[in-house]
């Protein structure tokens, strides 16, 4: 595959040094100079420098031809206009976009943008998994369609121990598909299953339907 | 109208003392709160320092009530995507843009934003006081 990469930072040099290592075409786009030099001596002539936003560079580049791009810089709005750039003017299959701020996850999806990638989120995930206690883990997004699976811990004072799940308010959208018990048996969820404290409930939902389903499953 | 202005360059402070004169409610947003001395000291509207691409700032300016949205910052990769999010997000009516790069420009043209170029402007205006 042929791609480019804007921005030749800590992310951009190794995410270069790996695609090259997996056998892909790449090419590397910075505006610094002295970046494009580092990365020529260490990796080869893989660096050109330029800025990945302007048509003139995405062209020389060969933008037309490439399989994907990946804007990796430190600014949230120049990976956005590269993407865009490559999207609109040199039809790029795919684009993906490295986000600062995790709040402009959807704004790029609305704008076309096929993946993006937040540090901060992923850093976040992994506190949510460290920490025991969070009652809401998120476990698994599935591709574009906004639907995530989710666990969400049943603690003893929850309202929901001792119902059936068909009694507990869950939000629209929002499916229970399996309960693990205490002792860490699965069990399949039923309309008639019945939730105990300490519970830990699998399920698929929204991202706007979390916190009513946290609330249901763990409020008191 | 009420009109929130992104970047308190010699632009944004002449355009946010103009509207605000002819009565305009105007809100005008800089990263820097030292850039508010370019505005006339007469000025009635709000000064708000915070970065126009983050969402919570604009919701601070007051974007979702607001009729205009105009983008005049320095970084035409900040304008382009502060508008997005106006236009997009917020749903603000009226959105303009001021890209440097006319390449830029033509391509979010194209893309059904309100962009004007600079450059592009200039550049023909002084070519007809040239030839004029």
């Amino acid at each position: 595959m042929y791609i480019i990469v804007v921005g030749a930072g800590q992310v951009g040099y190794y995410l270069c040094k790996a695609l090259l290592d997996e056998g892909h075409e790449v090419l590397v786009l910075d505006k610094n100079p002295g970046r494009c030099e580092r990365i020529n001596e260490e990796l080869g002539s893989v660096c050109t420098w330029g800025d990945g936003c302007e048509t003139a560079v995405l062209a020389e580049a060969g933008a037309g031809r490439a399989d994907m791009l990946i804007a990796v810089t430190d600014e949230d709005e120049d990976n956005l206009v590269a993407c865009q750039v490559a999207k609109h003017k040199f039809h790029v299959p795919r684009t993906i976009a490295r986000i600062n701020n995790p709040k402009n996850e959807t704004l790029f999806k609305k704008l076309g943008i096929d993946c993006t990638v937040s540090s901060t989120n992923l850093i976040l995930e992994h506190v949510e998994h460290e920490v025991p206690t969070h009652p809401l883990m998120h476990l698994l997004k599935l591709g574009e369609t906004g639907t995530e699976i989710v666990q969400v811990r049943v603690p003893a004072g929850s309202g929901a121990v001792g119902r059936r799940l068909q009694e507990v308010n869950l939000p629209p959208g929002s499916i229970v598909a399996l309960v693990i018990r205490r002792d860490q048996n699965p069990v399949v969820a039923t309309p008639d299953t019945i939730l105990e404290a300490e519970d830990q409930v699998i399920a698929a939902t929204r991202p706007e339907s979390e916190t009513a389903l946290r609330e249901a499953l763990s409020g008191v | 109208m009420k009109l929130v202005i992104m970047g308190c360059g010699r632009v944004g402070a002449a355009l946010a003392s103009l509207m605000d004169e002819e009565g305009h409610k105007v809100t005008i947003l800089d990263r820097d709160s030292h850039s508010f001395r370019r505005l006339s000291p007469s000025f009635k509207g709000t000064a708000l320092v915070g970065d126009g691409t983050d969402e919570e700032t604009l919701r601070k300016a007051g974007i979702e009530t607001a009729d205009a949205f105009v983008a005049v910052t320095q970084g035409d990769n900040r304008n382009v995507m502060a508008c997005q999010m106006a236009k997009h997000l917020f749903g603000v009516p009226r959105v303009l843009c001021r890209i440097y790069d006319p390449l830029r420009r033509d391509l979010y043209q194209a893309l059904g934003l309100e962009a004007i170029s600079p450059t592009t402007i200039f550049a023909q205006l002084l070519k007809e006081r040239l030839e004029g």
